[in-house]
């Protein structure tokens, strides 16, 4: 609302329509032009990745070992990997890969994450510090080392395959792709940032008067905690994890690159640049489409992280 | 002081041994063995039970565990059922300086560009400069190790020929490798040098710096720069973490024979002690690192005391 000074006689009140946090961040957003074009191409990414089937010229894992390591051409626009696979059609599929991993291991992590830090603020005291020191245990240890057993031990798992619920899950696994075991690894591991800011924020958001109402009137404490502590909670709590979306996906390629990632055939850009990496000297065209691919996805979840982020607070913008 | 650091070395024993306690049953919670050998390679079952008898692999677990532990007491690590003849101590002891010269070099690379750049970017805040090297900071941060190495080496090495593509040993050597690890964490320290330093700017007794009279550089090295590092020395901690994952890709990708290799290796081959002596010696590092950190803390922000 605008108030427009005046004479007391003659003081206008301009009511302007309330706008929302989230419209005003909008806006916001939209002004930052580097965010815009990322948002663009994220968009742009994720149908290719939906409708990869009608984009790409061919499968993903078909290839005669005669064309190996074709130049780009007429027959392979980007030329065509050690087996004779088209790096056109691998790129557009790979960014299925990059982008679930994006996906799943954000709400993976969100979800267990925010649950974590809702009970740790709310509860406070005794099951707060127990909580938390728990996180501070678990940050304190190298979580490389577990992603790399867990990825070993689901492969293996995989191998010698086993029946009951493990078959069913190693079923889901080998339908995707090699990619289930990696979300749950992924996902799982990375959830401690987001518990200690989901916690301190519901710490302080417990402080203020809409609570203790809530309180008054007799609310549930399980409906505090959902209809009124997370909604607070959750803007802030989005953005963050956004801005750890661009390390699912390298921490996904670098798995690949390393062979502990998807299963082959299934093309993930981190796979293609380890293929492309060992022909470097002979044939260098296989490694540019996707580590560019790689390159500038990671670079427009960082543009739109940091949009987002500067966006919802207004202290980072430096003026 | 003193007490805190002692308090902080007790604290991190336990800490450790639920590590390998973790680690070690994770491991053997693993299908397959370390002599399980398939093909042309395969061996009698007679003689892989007596491998396994050998090297007490078909106790209970607890006991190996026990053993294991009785061991590391007396600083012995283990043979390496991989590497025969080759015990753990002597693989680490030949690997360990290798992938320590390569962290400390791309820190200190890290460093010495980031902090620079991020401190000329808020002293000429929405320049030409700042946007530049804001965004030259951006793409460090997104362009991966997967991608800058194999693209530094067929640059430099492939094309151009300057350098050398690969191992370790003679400076001309360690260039690429340093680089390839150092400018994420250079673009990294920059953005937040340069955000901190930002905000330090602002604060009343910078003014009261400018009112006295202070010439700006002393300004900038003397007030701001001094409380402006303090973000930088709290990331330190987990910057060095990403050191230490960052040198497994680098030293594949440049074939250099460090200790990442081992890391990723020995989990796959089932070398049940080997693993258990390189997770150690990260989880030290960062235990050490850490530490280092905190105390580098305490000494820049006299605030700060831990009691």
């Amino acid at each position: 609302m605008a108030i427009v000074e005046g004479t007391p006689q003659q003081s206008l009140v301009v009511v302007r329509k309330p706008r929302s946090l989230f419209s005003e961040a909008f806006r916001q957003l939209l002004r930052n032009k580097l965010a815009v074009i990322s948002g663009i191409f994220i968009i742009l990414l994720i149908l290719t990745a939906i409708f990869a089937d009608y984009i790409a010229p061919s499968g993903f894992a078909e290839g005669r070992l005669v064309d190996n390591y074709a130049q780009p051409g007429v027959e392979f626009p980007l030329g065509a990997d050690f087996m004779g696979r088209d790096v056109l059609s691998r790129t557009i599929y790979g960014a299925r890969v990059s982008l679930s991993v994006a996906i799943v291991a954000a709400t993976v992590s969100l979800i267990v994450g925010l649950v974590y830090g809702l009970i740790a603020g709310f509860f406070g005291g005794r099951v707060d510090d127990i909580m938390m020191r728990i996180v501070d245990f678990l940050y304190g240890l190298p979580i490389l080392i577990f992603v790399i057993l867990l990825q070993v031990y689901f492969k293996a798992l995989d191998r010698s395959g086993g029946t009951g619920f493990v078959g069913l899950i190693v079923g889901i696994n080998d339908r995707l792709g090699g990619l289930f075991f990696l979300f749950v690894a992924i996902g799982l591991l990375n959830w401690l940032t987001m518990a200690r800011i989901t916690r301190g924020l519901v710490l302080s958001a417990r402080q203020k008067e809409f609570i203790e109402a809530a309180h008054a009137i007799g609310s549930s404490r399980f409906r505090i905690i959902f209809r009124h502590l997370l909604p607070n909670v959750l803007g802030p709590c989005l953005v963050q994890e956004t801005l750890q979306i661009p390390g699912y996906i390298l921490l996904e390629a670098f798995l690949s690159f390393i062979g502990l990632g998807v299963d082959s055939p299934t093309p993930s850009w981190g796979i293609m640049i380890q293929e492309g990496y060992q022909a470097l000297r002979s044939s260098p065209h296989i490694i540019f489409a996707p580590a560019a691919a790689l390159t500038v996805t990671v670079l427009a979840f960082n543009f739109l992280g940091d949009g987002l982020r500067d966006a919802l607070d207004p202290r980072q913008r430096g003026n | 002081m003193f007490q805190y650091i002692i308090r902080r070395i007790i604290w991190s024993i336990p800490v450790l041994l639920a590590l390998t306690v973790a680690v070690f049953f994770l491991m053997h919670a693993i299908p397959g063995g370390p002599f399980d050998f398939t093909g042309d390679k395969s061996i009698p079952n007679s003689v892989r039970e007596n491998l396994l008898a050998k090297y007490h692999l078909d106790e209970p677990l607890w006991q190996q565990y026990g053993r294991f532990l009785w061991d590391l007491v007396q600083g012995d690590l283990g043979p390496s059922f991989r590497y025969k003849g080759r015990t753990v101590n002597d693989i680490i002891k030949d690997t360990l300086p290798i992938s320590a010269q390569l962290g400390v070099l791309s820190l200190a690379l890290a460093l010495i560009i980031g902090i620079p750049a991020g401190v000329l970017s808020a002293l000429k805040q929405n320049s030409w400069i700042d946007y530049g090297s804001t965004f030259v900071a951006v793409l460090g941060l997104s362009i991966p190790n997967v991608v800058l190495g194999p693209l530094l080496i067929w640059i430099f090495a492939l094309k151009l020929g300057w350098l050398p593509a690969a191992l370790w040993g003679s400076p001309d050597r360690m260039i690429l490798p340093t680089i390839t690890l150092g400018t994420a964490l250079s673009a990294g320290i920059a953005r937040l040098t340069r955000a901190s330093l930002l905000q330090v700017i602002r604060e009343d007794y910078i003014r009261t710096a400018h009112a006295k009279g202070l010439r700006e550089r002393m300004v900038v090295v003397r007030h701001a720069l001094r409380n402006s590092l303090i973000p930088v020395v709290t990331i330190l901690g987990p910057l060095f973490a990403a050191i230490l994952t960052g040198t497994f890709v680098v030293e594949q990708i440049f074939g250099i024979p460090g200790l990442g290799k081992h890391f990723v290796n020995s989990v796959g081959n089932r070398d049940y002690p080997l693993v258990m002596g390189v997770t150690l010696t990260y989880a030290l590092a960062l235990v050490i690192a850490n530490l280092l950190v905190d105390i580098i803390y305490a000494w820049l922000d006299p605030r700060i005391r831990y009691d």
